[in-house]
């Protein structure tokens, strides 16, 4: 019989890819297509969904045909996706009804400042787990359904449907107009602040708030189980997973019990620690998050640091300011110089995320002397993402009570030596990278691979698990105090720079 | 007596223009310029772009020639780079193989480790990146020695490490045509007794080896009952170093 797979989608923020991995969790081809990133206006971030979707269609059947395989030995899909990025599309004609509006884009900042009101950013918070702020999507939805004249009609008539990017993949993997199925899962669910992070439902008051008619919200499913089987691009397979990229990684680095925790190092970056079936409720800025839910196991829960800017600070390296001519040369440039010369960069390009949230605050380069090279600034760039994971960090000991004693990492930025051994140093803890660095995608596999019976339990995935890199910490306590101690007075110059007036509707 | 290649002659104009011009040109002005169509000078553009000659200016409408065109005799490839590109295919080996693997590149006569991958069995390892290794000694660096035209391949003084470690600069030649033929590289005890190892070259675009991707491990497990390389282990290593070049020659 020939050998069978899980094919795993990410449709991540900048690409999608599939990945298919086999019986032992092993990577074993990779397919990727870029999107176009639309910028429409300061602040706006935007995906055309048609040519998501049309990636899609592309790089299944390109990962099957790198092996020479044939789709009759994919057993299941399992997607995972770019979160709280928001989707509304026709549901008679399926088309999306303007671009997908993403994670990064700020628009809604003056919505959610008046959202807020006199009872402050964690209005909800005891409802869904999350702070109001641009980063979810029930604003989002709220300022789409508001800006386009005659759609809020629609959508209270049935015509029109949410979803975030799974859902969208769901529903076309499924026939989009001809019968496809609307659905996400709890995972996704949690980042809109539309569903009730005990009940996993879409709650009343919370859609009421944000004005969000309930006829164009899909099904809440478990993460892992058989959501429907497919009809395009690999018809006759079944979908088995869908979750938030983040819960995926987590779910990827095999982190099944309370208290294990994985930081995923992209674009953005994200410290999720699995707390069980108990929900946690942060003192220190981070985010209540369902981790994933099994068939009709209860769910688990976790708690989340979410940075905004880490890999997308390299990105504005290379592409803002010319000074590397790819995201790996600036290891290269940064160990050009011994240190950071006394530089810092706090990228806070839309806002601080955890364990700050402040929407207002804007990046500084601190420190800077005519001393500073090209060579500092590279190094700078990559140090704040150690001082974020560390800020982190902190607020997730605070919170759980139990320090951390080692970090698994994974995402393409774990490539960078010198970024890991930073992190070791400044967290003063081993940093673990997992043989598979594509935890993402190994999530989406593991989830669907259990739906379908091709793995039996979560045990046998925990033994897939293995250290492919380690990095111990070596730095002398004192200018660990004195490091940190720099960069928390940078972050001080971020706050208020977006005074109220400055904001546009 | 076989010809010119037209379409070199036609690069090699299109570089003269460019370097003639500090703020670069246009397709449609190369195109006049040589009496080209602008499908002909924009394949010979992406090409170029490709393998770093040129680059493009933010708008994309202007092309120059980049800074690596004046610097051809440094590595083309950041070592960095080439970890990043090389990082899923090696943990793919290794959890395949059970084996360590290295990613290295020639580096003034010594072979850099680029990247490392554990053995797969959570034991207590160090990362060695960054250490060098004796190239005629090692599976990894006879991969990128068999190919190298610097005059590595040819050191004053061979030194040994076990009495297995070819010192000979005759047989040393003979053993690195051996890996030219057969398109990997053996190691059995001539680094460290006991261990033997499998690698293989890297080809980037134009066929340029940019380094070398291997396995070692202990003899019994690496090769067979008559001490032979095994072969399934030698297909292995040889499809993660052709997919590790694929990407690079994908994405350049």
């Amino acid at each position: 019989m020939a050998e069978q797979y899980v094919a795993a989608v990410d449709q991540g923020t900048n690409s999608t890819r599939c990945i298919l991995f086999d019986r032992r969790g092993r990577l074993v081809s990779v397919a990727q297509r870029e999107h176009h990133q639309l910028f429409p206006r300061p602040g706006w971030v935007e995906h055309d969904a048609g040519e998501i979707w049309n990636n899609v269609t592309r790089v299944v059947p390109a990962a099957i045909k790198q092996i020479g395989a044939v789709p009759s030995q994919i057993v299941a899909i399992g997607i995972a996706n770019q979160r709280e990025t928001s989707l509304l599309w026709d549901r008679l004609t399926g088309q999306p009804i303007g671009h997908a509006v993403t994670w990064q884009d700020t628009r809604t900042d003056r919505l959610v400042t008046e959202l807020a009101g006199s009872e402050g950013p964690d209005r909800f918070a005891d409802l869904c787990g999350l702070p109001l702020t641009t980063y979810f999507s029930a604003p989002r939805i709220k300022w789409m359904l508001d800006h386009t004249p005659g759609l809020r009609q629609r959508a209270e008539r049935g015509e029109i449907l949410f979803g975030t990017m799974e859902s969208w993949l769901i529903w076309n993997f499924t026939g989009g107009a001809r019968g496809g199925l609307h659905a996400t899962d709890v995972t996704n669910a949690s980042r809109t602040m539309l569903m009730n992070i005990e009940t996993l439902e879409w709650d009343d008051v919370l859609l009421e708030a944000f004005d969000v008619p309930r006829a164009i919200l899909p099904e809440i499913r478990p993460s892992s189980g058989v959501f429907a089987t497919a009809t395009e691009v690999l018809p006759g397979v079944r979908i088995g997973a869908a979750l938030g990229d983040q819960q995926a990684a987590l779910f990827g680095q095999t982190c099944f019990s309370p208290g294990e925790a994985k930081c995923t190092y992209g674009t953005g970056s994200f410290l999720l620690l699995h707390t069980g079936h108990e929900i946690v409720r942060s003192k220190h800025g981070m985010l209540t998050t369902v981790a994933y839910q099994i068939g009709d196991h209860p769910a688990s829960y976790a708690l989340e640091g979410s940075m905004a800017v880490t890999g997308s600070l390299v990105q504005w390296f290379r592409d803002g300011l010319g000074m590397i001519h790819t995201a790996a040369e600036i290891e290269t440039l940064a160990r050009t110089v011994e240190d950071n010369g006394g530089a810092y960069i706090v990228p806070a390009f839309s806002g601080l995320f955890a364990p700050h949230w402040r929407s207002e605050a804007r990046g500084v380069i601190a420190g800077l002397t005519g001393y500073i090279t090209k060579g500092h600034l590279a190094r700078a760039v990559l140090e704040a993402t150690g001082f974020q994971t560390l800020e982190v960090v902190d607020a997730m000991n605070a919170d759980s009570g139990i320090a951390l004693t080692a970090l698994k990492v994974d995402g393409g930025m774990t490539a960078n030596n010198l970024l890991m051994q930073f992190l070791a140093d400044l967290l003063d803890v081993p940093v673990v990278r997992p043989m598979v660095t594509e935890t993402v995608s190994l999530g989406a596999a593991y989830a669907a691979g259990l739906a379908v019976g091709y793995w039996p339990d979560l045990e046998g995935l925990r033994s897939n698990w293995h250290r492919a890199g380690q990095w111990m910490p070596h730095m002398d306590p004192a200018r660990r105090t004195t490091e940190y101690a720099n960069w928390q007075s940078a972050v001080q110059r971020t706050f208020n720079w977006i005074r109220p007036e400055d904001q546009e509707l | 007596m076989p010809g010119t290649v037209q379409s070199i002659e036609r690069a090699a104009a299109v570089l003269r223009l460019l370097a003639a011009a500090p703020n670069g040109l246009g397709v449609a002005d190369l195109g006049n310029a040589l009496g080209l169509a602008k499908t002909t000078v924009h394949g010979i553009l992406r090409t170029l772009h490709q393998v770093g000659f040129v680059e493009q200016d933010h708008s994309g409408a202007h092309y120059h020639l980049s800074d690596a065109f004046g610097r051809l005799g440094e590595s083309y490839l950041d070592p960095n780079e080439l970890r990043s590109r090389a990082i899923n295919w090696a943990d793919s080996l290794a959890s395949r193989s059970g084996e360590v693997v290295r990613v290295g590149r020639l580096v003034e006569g010594k072979v850099v480790v680029v990247h490392h991958v554990f053995r797969p069995d959570d034991s207590d390892q160090d990362l060695d990146v960054g250490t060098t290794l004796p190239p005629h000694a090692t599976a990894l660096g006879k991969a990128v020695l068999a190919y190298d035209t610097s005059g590595a391949s040819r050191p004053r003084k061979l030194e040994a490490y076990t009495t297995r470690t070819i010192i000979d600069p005759a047989g040393l030649a003979d053993e690195l045509a051996a890996v030219r033929a057969r398109g990997w590289a053996g190691e059995f005890e001539e680094h460290t007794v006991e261990l033997a190892g499998i690698a293989a070259p890297i080809r980037g675009l134009g066929g340029l080896v940019v380094g070398a991707v291997g396995l070692a491990g202990r003899i019994e497990r690496i090769c067979d009952s008559r001490l032979r390389h095994r072969t399934d282990l030698v297909t292995m290593v040889r499809a993660t170093a052709e997919a590790i070049a694929r990407d690079l020659r994908e994405d350049a």
